[in-house]
């Protein structure tokens, strides 16, 4: 290529005005459009380089669209290139002038160049002209059927593209049955990629609205698809290993078998350089397992190795990545992680989030053995001169110490911080001990000595001043200085901006008056009248409290403010333990870095891969209580008015119904094989074949999906087909500390829950179940009432011959967690 | 799914910008740069790669000063999209030779194309050079090496090696030599980056080495190639915690913990003979990457000694020992130490005779910096810095200064022992020899002495 013009060595970033450089650009195009002398390719791509240039710092170059369609008519594929990115830039705001484009477009797909087929195919697509897109059809067609694979791979994209743009074009058309066609036959393992791409996206959308849809996208999870794919993962590039994977790990295998076989088949994949493909294998690996909680476990020691090992190996930025997966795996089972407390250690050049993350987890694998190193290690970065993680460093041994472990030693570190006579470490030192002592009142004695030492005029943070305020209070009768240090405090009333810190100082002083009265009282007398005259709503109202609760009685103003107090044995967590679940079910995404479930940073439409079962989530996890309750009463009031008029019809079911698994074996069987057939997939490992003993048990689906509109509409339509209330058993009553105890166990057994409310000794639980081999539904409330020890059950089931099959299936569940 | 990828310049400039989806508005840049340039989230100044704006997740990666993003509103593996960018800054820098603002402005046409190939509709579809190849046709501008400062873990071997041709590792993969003729060679590094905490008694608290074979290959009609490492070489601590160092040090066999491999390398004869055998593709790629926590010689050891003088004055000895063999020198030295707050005044005293040593007091983060340009193995050198305080010290000085941190680069020497015993390239006829290199080299990652 020539060398550029001075055009190229001025890229200036210095924006310029743009009006008479692109008029000036258009001038010269347009004499270079018909121009055919020799050379002119080389200026013509000095000139589409100029305007690519512009359009990338920002520049509004689209009025020079009909000189660029002009000046297109080319052999030369640099240039061609150039126009499409230029084309696709712009033609969406430019319909009219699309349509000049079309022509050159779809000759170029005919082409007999398969590069540029693809090419012109790619641009096609990108115009992004809702009705420009009849002209795409045809060369998309074409395209899927092209002898090259390139182009095939550019057709599957395209069908996508053509789907964004218009929906009903694109399955009025057939794509995507022609898309899955090519998916289980194409040689090329990039067509088959983008094709798996496409269509879980089409049918992810789809899903919604047609049932069809629902369908198509459950057959992807269906074992001869994943067969399919597994034993081809090795042609995939290792980005398209990613989708595989992520798709296999929705699949939930009938029996462990064959789990160990995916999971030998992959276990290459966890020595993959590319960090995505061995967390996407670590996902489908921690799924698989769920239920076995060995191999699980054994999971987790097979990842340590490979996870560290991307942690230490490429960019800081691939690093985090990694390292915020291996943070969600050490805060699920910390005991695990605990012999490798060394690696957790901090490096003075990390970056705050690393460091912030590795404080987090040493915090949560320290136990009997460790602790103390531990310990050592985090007082080395209290003294560091990195503030930031100086603070951090200080909280996590306070919330060790709080773990119990080795308290004693703990303490008199803590104390020894406050000898630092830094104000950050001072500061955040006094929160700690404030907890501490709150937990284990024990320790009383040796840290008021050293807090009663501690000038409030060197504490300024409000955190920290409200918790030395607090233990001047709460210790008054032991700390000498106590009724003077808060005089001093409320002297400077004026000046105290926190309203934290004067809500403190004004319950300090009733403590302290109630222990040490006449030293206290003139005090108290001045920090209630600052109180009363205060602008502060809360603090004003609490002065009041106190004066009038005084004048009331002082015996229950003591009683109030003195009560004996219980320490506290465990500080809530700040993240259910449902939120922590949903995140581990999103491994290998967003929701991990962000610590947050998908739904709660992503709109409904882009939840990607997970998708499937977001609904669900919003409702099961206790969350936000009101939607949870809410959506129960829905489904209640949707229920009761028609329980009546079918339970009759219920009877008769039931007693039609007698002999039911049988029927329903083979009907899964049967349908196994249609889907075979249909596939025509020459597969020998997924075959299933005739089992020699066809298991008389229902099987369930482990990984069954129902959203919650669903499951209304089914509960509404459906009879009842069994309704039981049983006994609770003593275990059973003591296990149920929650709802969630119980929708825990219940997964074990492949039962989900859908919905659930209430607390003790009140529950109400929807669940669903599937069957394993067939989108059949069985749906169950189920109402709980511990203090008469009893539960109702209502089971409604799709396919009635195998209601009772499921109803003695979740009779043993429950049974198993000691009920009925 | 990627809905846009760009570039900017450390001022915000888009150098590159690629708009896949449309689902993302096209101010995102902006509004990243903004974000990550006044970053302030709970006490943080470092944005984190990855975060989230009004429902769009940005996703960044820092190479040579330039910002590589990508932007998407799907809940993706965070670890493919940053693993992305810093392919497809791979795989430009494969093309262009050097990676850098100039080169990517000058050749910008060329990324698009790229792009365009390696992403369609927000779905990677190849980042390998090879297959790149094939699809891409705009020839790159070489810009001119010797002006450029060295970039990257290879530029290492650039300075002070005469035996290597400079260019080689800048050079692209597509473009011709002037002579129009390619050379026929293959470069394989060795780099091992080193972890390492002394305790202020100077016992070795934690090690760590994370390695990388990294090769980059420019021979002609890929043969294949067999890497041969240490025949005694274990893979994976069994039952043992990785910190149980028994009596493995010194001699013995070189014990790995864990290794990871490029795709392209076939394992099938590395448990019996310890040989790798790949077909390399083009452009430079990992091999291997591994990690050992096994007990190593530590290439430096450092000594501090604070001596308060008064209570306005203290002052600090560093000793920095080279434990390597005298035919090896290390470079670029920095040795770094923070001393107490209200330190007002440093002065520094090198030992007699010194060459190439350099000190600073960085008085904004109350540092002190002391660098040599290198250090032969063998020896000892030492700094003395006298501290002026503008108040007096309370209590010990020592928990407000420290710890002492250092930089360094040892060239054709590795703490691991790993050995790439030979390279052998299948041969296409007699006369076929082409230029081998093999090439170590150390850097410290975090090398901490705590005072």
């Amino acid at each position: 290529m020539a060398p550029p013009a001075q055009s190229q060595r001025s890229p200036s970033p210095s924006q310029p005005s743009g009006k008479g450089e692109v008029s000036d650009l258009k001038m010269q195009l347009r004499q270079l459009a018909g121009s055919r002398a020799p050379g002119t390719d080389d200026s013509k791509r000095d000139l589409f380089k100029k305007v690519i240039s512009y359009m990338t710092i920002g520049i509004d170059v689209s009025s020079v669209f009909s000189e660029m369609v002009m000046c297109s008519a080319t052999s030369d594929i640099v240039l061609k290139k150039m126009c499409y990115l230029y084309v696709g830039n712009y033609a969406k705001y430019n319909p009219d002038l699309a349509l000049l484009t079309i022509n050159f477009l779809q000759r170029d797909c005919k082409d007999e160049d398969p590069m540029i087929r693809g090419l012109a195919l790619r641009s096609l697509g990108s115009l992004r002209v809702p009705n420009l897109v009849e002209y795409l059809v045809g060369p998309l067609g074409a395209g899927l059927k092209d002898a090259n694979s390139y182009v095939r791979m550019v057709a599957a994209v395209g069908v996508l593209k053509l789907y964004h743009i218009s929906a009903s074009t694109c399955l009025d058309a057939d794509f995507p049955a022609l898309l899955k066609h090519l998916m289980l036959n194409d040689p090329d393992a990039q067509v088959v990629a983008n094709c798996l791409s496409a269509l879980q996206e089409i049918w992810g959308v789809e899903a919604s609205s047609s049932e069809e849809a629902a369908m198509e996208r459950e057959a992807l999870i269906s074992k001869p698809i994943i067969y399919y794919l597994l034993n081809r993962i090795k042609e995939f590039s290792e980005w398209a290993q990613c989708t595989v994977l992520e798709l296999v790990s929705k699949y939930a295998p009938p029996d462990s078998n064959e789990i160990f076989d995916i999971m030998n088949l992959l276990e290459d994949r966890l020595q993959h350089a590319n960090g995505a493909v061995v967390l996407a294998t670590i996902k489908l690996f921690l799924q698989l397992t769920l239920s076995m909680t060995d191999v699980h476990q054994q999971v987790y020691e097979r990842i340590k190795a490979p996870l560290l090992t991307l942690v230490s190996s490429g960019s800081p930025e691939q690093s985090y990545a990694v390292l915020s997966h291996l943070h969600l795996l050490v805060m699920r089972a910390p005991m695990l992680f605990a012999s490798d407390y060394k690696h957790l250690y901090c490096q003075y050049n990390e970056p705050f989030y690393v460091k912030k993350l590795k404080l987090e987890m040493l915090t949560a694998v320290a136990n009997e053995s460790n602790t103390y190193e531990i310990v050592t290690e985090l007082c080395e970065y209290a003294a560091n001169v990195d503030i930031p993680i100086a603070r951090e460093s200080i909280r996590a041994v306070g919330k060790i110490a709080l773990e119990q472990y080795d308290v004693n030693a703990i303490v008199d570190r803590l104390l020894q911080f406050l000898e630092m006579e830094k104000d950050y470490v001072t500061a955040e030192t006094l929160v700690l001990v404030k907890d501490l002592l709150r937990k284990y009142p024990q320790w009383s004695h040796d840290c008021i000595a050293v807090i009663g030492n501690i000038s409030s005029n060197n504490v300024q943070e409000p955190k920290a001043k409200a918790a030395l305020i607090w233990m001047l209070g709460e210790y008054a009768q032991d700390m000498q200085d106590a009724p003077y240090a808060l005089e001093g405090l409320i002297d400077d009333w004026e000046d105290e901006t926190s309203p934290e810190v004067r809500l403190h100082l004004l319950t300090a002083v009733m403590k302290c008056f109630f222990r040490r009265p006449p030293e206290t009282q003139k005090a108290l007398g001045s920090a209630l009248a600052a109180g009363l005259s205060d602008m502060h709503q809360d603090v004003h109202d609490r002065a009041l409290f106190y004066y009038r609760l005084l004048q009331h009685s002082v015996s229950v103003a003591n009683s109030v403010v003195n009560p004996t107090k219980q320490a506290v044995s465990v500080f809530a967590d700040t993240q259910s333990s449902e939120i922590k679940d949903r995140i581990f079910d999103e491994f290998n995404s967003l929701s991990v870095l962000y610590q947050k479930p998908c739904y709660m940073f992503t709109d409904k439409e882009h939840q990607g891969p997970f998708a499937f079962s977001e609904e669900l989530g919003n409702l099961s996890i206790g969350v936000d209580d009101q939607r949870v309750e809410a959506n129960d009463e829905d489904l209640l009031l949707s229920t009761t008015g028609k329980e009546e008029s079918l339970s009759q019809q219920t009877q008769g079911a039931l007693l039609v119904s007698l002999d039911q698994t049988e029927p329903a074996a083979a009907h899964a069987q049967q349908t196994n094989l249609v889907i075979d057939d249909i596939f025509g997939l020459g597969l020998s490992s997924p075959s299933p074949s005739p089992s020699p003993s066809p298991s008389p048990l229902l099987k369930l689906n482990a990984k069954a999906v129902l959203d919650p509109t669903s499951f209304q509409q089914k509960w509404r339509q459906l009879p009842v087909s069994t309704s039981q209330e049983g006994l609770i058993s003593p275990q059973g009553v003591a296990a149920m500390t929650s709802a969630q105890t119980l929708v825990r166990h219940m997964q074990g057994h492949h039962i989900h829950c859908i919905a659930s409310g209430g607390q003790a000794p009140n529950f109400k639980l929807f669940f669903f179940a599937q069957k394993a081999e067939e989108p059949s539904n069985f749906l169950v409330e189920c109402v709980i009432n511990l203090s008469t020890a009893k539960a109702q059950i209502k089971i409604k089931v799709e396919d009635e011959n195998a209601s009772q099959a499921f109803s003695n299936l979740f009779q043993s569940a429950l049974s198993e967690f000691g009920m009925v | 799914m990627i809905s846009q990828f760009f570039v900017l310049s450390q001022r915000g400039d888009n150098i590159v910008f690629r708009d896949y989806r449309g689902d993302v508005q096209k101010g995102s840049a902006e509004i990243f740069f903004r974000k990550v340039k006044f970053w302030k989230e709970d006490g943080e100044t470092e944005a984190p790669p990855v975060f989230n704006v009004d429902g769009v997740n940005y996703f960044h990666v820092k190479v040579v000063g330039l910002l590589f993003v990508a932007t998407t509103r799907a809940n993706i593996s965070p670890s493919l999209v940053l693993e992305l960018l810093q392919r497809i800054a791979r795989v430009t820098k494969d093309y262009l030779g050097i990676l850098n603002e100039d080169s990517i402005r000058k050749n910008f046409v060329l990324v698009y194309e790229l792009l365009d190939e390696v992403i369609d509709f927000g779905y990677v579809q190849t980042t390998s050079t090879e297959v790149l190849k094939s699809c891409v046709f705009n020839e790159p501008i070489m810009i001119d090496a010797a002006h450029m400062p060295p970039l990257g873990p290879a530029a290492l071997f650039m300075q002070g090696n005469k035996r290597m041709p400079g260019t080689a590792v800048t050079k692209s993969v597509v473009a011709n030599e002037p002579g129009g003729r390619r050379r026929e060679e293959i470069f394989v590094d060795i780099i091992e980056k080193i972890s390492l905490t002394f305790s202020s008694s100077g016992y070795i608290l934690t090690s760590e080495i994370d390695g990388t074979i990294q090769m980059k290959s420019y021979l002609s009609g890929n043969p294949e190639i067999r890497l041969a490492l240490n025949e005694d070489l274990n893979i994976g601590r069994g039952g043992r915690s990785a910190y149980d160092y028994g009596g493995s040090s010194g001699s013995g066999a070189v014990i790995l913990d864990d290794c990871n491999f490029h795709e392209s390398v076939h394992l099938d004869s590395f448990d019996v003979d310890r040989t790798l055998t790949l077909v390399p593709p083009d452009g430079e790629f990992p091999v291997m990457n591994y990690r050992m926590t096994q007990e190593f010689k530590p290439p430096f050891r450092i000594n501090t000694l604070i001596e308060e003088a008064g209570s306005l004055k203290a002052e600090v000895i560093l000793k920095v020992r080279a434990e390597f063999p005298q035919n090896i020198t290390a470079n670029t030295v920095v040795v770094q130490m923070p001393v107490p707050k209200y330190t007002s005044r440093v002065s520094f005293e090198l030992e007699s005779g010194a060459v190439g040593q350099v000190t600073d007091f960085k008085e904004p983060n109350k540092k002190i910096e002391w660098g040599l340009k290198k250090i032969v193995g063998g020896s000892e050198h030492t700094l003395r810095a006298k501290l002026t305080f503008a108040h007096e010290s309370h209590g010990n000085i020592t928990k407000e200064a420290g710890p002492v941190s250092m930089t360094f680069t040892i060239p054709m020497y590795n703490c691991s022992r790993l050995q790439v015993k030979y390279l052998q390239i299948a041969k296409k006829s007699k006369t076929y020899n082409p230029y081998r290199w093999v090439r170590y080299v150390t850097q410290a990652n975090s090398y901490v002495a705590r005072i």
